[in-house]
C-alpha cells in the first residue's frame, strides 16, 4: 500500500493536468465554433427574426431560405456550383498530370541545367497569385481568356506548379531508382515507367496533391473575381460575395446561401482529411 | 540513377546507334517538361517581365503604352502615405503573428500533443477553418463583428460586462487592425498548429523520457528539449507566417476594402485599387513588382540566415 503512495500521487496530479488540457481545448473548440454555429443559427430564421434576435437559436428552425436558395433558379446556386466543379476539376487534373510529369524529370532524369530549371520553378514559390494578379491579368486580357472559365483553370494550374512540383519530386525520388534500372533492362520505355509503375506507386502522393489542388481550386475567389464578368460564369466563391453585395439586407438569407456554399467544403474536409493534411505537411516540411 | 547518363554518354561517342537515343531522351525530357513550362512560362515568368515594362509608363490600360515616365512611379509610390500605411500594416500582421499567433498555436500543439485520447477530433476541429474559404470567413466574421449590440455577436457578449461599451471593431482605425488579426488567428491557428503536431510527431518520446528521468520539470523538458527540436518546423512556420501575411487579400477586401481611411490598407488591397478600380495599371504594375522584390529579399535573406536551403523546397 504505501509502495503506491507515489503512483497515486502521479495519478491524481496526471488527472489533474488532463481535465485542465480538455478544459484549455474545449475552450478552443467553442471558439472555432461560434462564427458558424452563429451563421447557421441566421440560416434558419426568417428575415424578420434574424432582425429582432440575430444570433440566438433558431426556435423553430426555418427551413424556408434554404429552400428558396437550391430551388429558386433566380439565385443560380447550382449554376454556380457547376461552375465551380467544372473548374476544380480540370485545375486538378491539370496539376496533378503536369506536375507528375515535370516532378518525374527532375526526379528521375539527369540533364543540362536542371538545377537551373528547378531553381526558376523554386521562384514561383515567392511569386504568390496575390501579389501576381495585375500582371496576370495583362496576358489573360492579351490572350482573350477574360471572361472565359478556362482563363481561371489555366492561372490557377499555373501557380500551383511549383509548390506541387517540389511535393512530387520528394516523393518520387524516394522510390527506389532499381526499380526504374530494371524497368529498362526490361525494354521499358521512361514514358512507360513513369506511367504504369511510378504513377500507381505514388497514388498516395498524387491523392495528396489532388486533394489540396481541389480545395485551393474551390476556395479561390480572387482570379474568377478579376476573370469573369458574365454572371451566368459565376463561380461559387465568387457568386457567394456578390450574393452578400445584391441581397445584404436580407441576413438571414445571406446567412444560408453561405451555409450552403460551406457545405461542399466541410464533407469534402471530412472524407479527405488525411489527404489534405499530408500534403500540406509534406509541402511544408518533407520538401 | 546516377550511372544510367554515364553509360548513355558511353554509348554515344561509341556507337551512332547511341547518338540517336540520345537525342530521343532529350526528346523525352522535354516532353515531360514541356507543359510545365509552357504555363510556367506564359502565366508567371512572362507577367513578371511584362509588368516590369508597364510599370515605366503612365498606363491606363486602354491602347498601347506610351506615356513613358521612367521610373517616377516608383518614386511616387514610396512618397505616398497610404502605401506606407500599407507597409506599416503588414508589418503589424507579420509581428502580431510572429508574437501570438505562432506562439498559440504551438502551446495548442503540445495541449493536443502526441496521446490525448481525442487528439484526432481536436486536430480535426482546429484545422477546419483552414479548410473553409476565405469568402465565407469573412462574412461570417462581418456578422460577429456588427456594431450593433442587437446584431453583432461579439459586442452583445462585451456589453454584458459593466463598464464596456460596444465598439465599431472594423470601422475604428484604432480597432480595425486588431479586428482583423483576430479573424486571421481563427482561420490560420489550425495550419501552424498542424505543423508543429507534425513535428512533435518526429521527436522520438525516449528524448523527453530522458529528460524527465534525468530531473527536468516539464517547463525545463520543454524550453531545453522539445522546442529546440522543433527548430526547423518553427522556421518552417515563420517563413509561411511572414510571406502569407505580406499577401494578404480577400479577407481584408471583403471585410473592409482597405478602410477606414486606409487604417487596414495591406500591399495587395493598395495593388488592387490601383490596378482594378482606378486602372492605373502602369502605377499598379510597380507596386506588384515591390511586392515581388519585397517576398524575393525577405526569402533570400530569411533562408540564408537561417542556412537552410531546402527551405526552398519546401511550400
Amino acid at each position: 500500500m504505501e509502495a503506491s503512495q507515489p503512483l497515486l500521487r502521479w495519478r491524481s496530479r496526471r488527472l489533474l493536468s488532463r481535465s485542465l488540457q480538455y478544459l484549455i481545448l474545449s475552450v478552443v473548440v467553442v471558439l472555432v465554433f461560434m462564427p458558424i454555429v452563429i451563421l447557421i443559427f441566421g440560416a434558419l430564421k426568417t428575415r424578420g427574426e434574424f432582425i429582432t434576435h440575430p444570433y440566438t437559436p433558431p426556435i423553430p428552425p426555418v427551413w424556408d431560405n434554404l429552400k428558396a436558395i437550391l430551388e429558386n433558379p433566380n439565385y443560380s446556386f447550382w449554376q454556380m456550383m457547376r461552375n465551380s466543379l467544372l473548374v476544380m476539376l480540370a485545375a486538378t487534373s491539370g496539376v496533378v498530370l503536369i506536375c507528375s510529369l515535370a516532378a518525374f524529370a527532375f526526379a528521375r532524369m539527369e540533364f543540362r541545367y536542371k538545377h537551373l530549371a528547378f531553381s526558376v520553378f523554386t521562384l514561383g514559390l515567392m511569386f504568390p497569385i496575390n501579389i501576381a494578379i495585375l500582371p496576370v491579368y495583362f496576358v489573360l486580357r492579351q490572350m482573350n481568356l477574360i471572361d472565359n472559365l478556362w482563363g481561371v483553370i489555366l492561372v490557377q494550374i499555373a501557380f500551383q506548379l511549383s509548390g506541387n512540383i517540389m511535393i512530387l519530386r520528394g516523393f518520387f525520388t524516394a522510390i527506389p531508382s532499381e526499380l526504374q534500372d530494371s524497368a529498362y533492362i526490361d525494354g521499358c520505355t521512361a514514358f512507360d515507367f513513369f506511367w504504369r509503375i511510378l504513377l500507381p506507386l505514388a497514388r498516395p502522393a498524387l491523392a495528396a496533391v489532388a486533394a489540396l489542388t481541389m480545395i485551393v481550386s474551390w476556395n479561390d475567389l480572387l482570379v474568377p473575381l478579376i476573370v469573369i464578368n458574365s454572371d451566368k460564369l459565376w463561380t461559387l466563391q465568387l457568386g457567394t460575395m456578390q450574393f452578400q453585395g445584391q441581397y445584404g439586407q436580407d441576413l438571414a438569407l445571406v446567412s444560408a446561401f453561405v451555409a450552403l456554399s460551406a457545405v461542399p467544403t466541410v464533407i469534402f474536409y471530412l472524407f479527405a482529411e488525411r489527404q489534405i493534411v499530408s500534403g500540406l505537411t509534406a509541402g511544408a516540411i518533407k520538401g | 540513377m546516377e550511372h544510367m547518363p554515364a553509360r548513355s554518354d558511353a554509348l554515344q561517342i561509341r556507337s551512332p546507334a547511341g547518338a540517336v537515343r540520345r537525342l530521343r531522351d532529350n526528346f523525352t525530357i522535354v516532353l515531360f517538361l514541356l507543359p510545365a513550362m509552357i504555363l510556367f512560362a506564359l502565366f508567371v515568368i512572362y507577367p513578371i517581365f511584362q509588368s516590369i515594362y508597364y510599370s515605366l509608363f503612365d498606363w491606363k490600360g486602354f491602347g498601347p503604352a506610351v506615356d513613358f515616365v521612367g521610373l517616377e512611379n516608383f518614386i511616387n509610390i514610396l512618397s505616398d502615405k497610404v502605401f506606407l500605411m500599407a507597409l506599416r500594416n503588414g508589418l503589424f500582421i507579420i509581428l502580431f503573428s510572429l508574437v501570438i499567433q505562432l506562439p498559440l498555436s504551438l502551446a495548442l500543439a503540445v495541449l493536443v500533443g502526441r496521446d490525448l485520447p481525442g487528439r484526432v477530433i481536436f486536430r480535426t476541429i482546429f484545422f477546419l477553418p483552414y479548410v473553409l474559404s476565405e469568402v465565407i470567413t469573412a462574412i461570417m466574421w462581418l456578422f460577429l463583428y456588427n456594431p450593433d449590440p442587437e446584431r453583432g455577436f461579439i459586442n452583445a457578449v462585451l456589453v454584458l460586462f459593466p463598464g464596456a461599451e460596444a465598439q465599431p471593431w472594423l470601422g475604428n482605425t484604432d480597432t480595425v487592425l486588431l479586428a482583423l488579426f483576430v479573424v486571421l488567428t481563427w482561420k490560420y491557428f489550425g495550419f501552424h498548429m498542424l505543423l508543429y503536431l507534425t513535428g512533435l510527431q518526429n521527436i522520438p518520446t525516449e528524448i523527453e523520457e530522458a529528460g524527465r528521468i534525468d530531473g527536468a520539470s516539464s517547463i525545463q523538458n520543454f524550453f531545453y528539449i522539445t522546442l529546440p527540436l522543433l527548430g526547423s518546423t518553427i522556421r518552417t512556420s515563420v517563413y509561411l507566417s511572414v510571406l502569407g501575411s505580406i499577401q494578404q487579400f480577400i479577407l481584408v477586401w471583403i471585410m473592409t476594402k482597405g478602410g477606414p481611411v486606409n487604417a487596414s490598407e495591406t500591399l495587395a488591397t493598395y495593388m488592387y485599387r490601383f490596378g482594378f478600380v482606378r486602372f492605373q495599371l502602369g502605377y499598379g504594375s510597380a507596386v506588384a513588382i515591390y511586392m515581388f522584390l519585397i517576398c524575393l529579399t525577405f526569402s533570400l535573406i530569411y533562408l540564408r540566415l537561417t542556412r537552410q536551403p531546402d527551405y526552398l523546397t519546401g511550400i
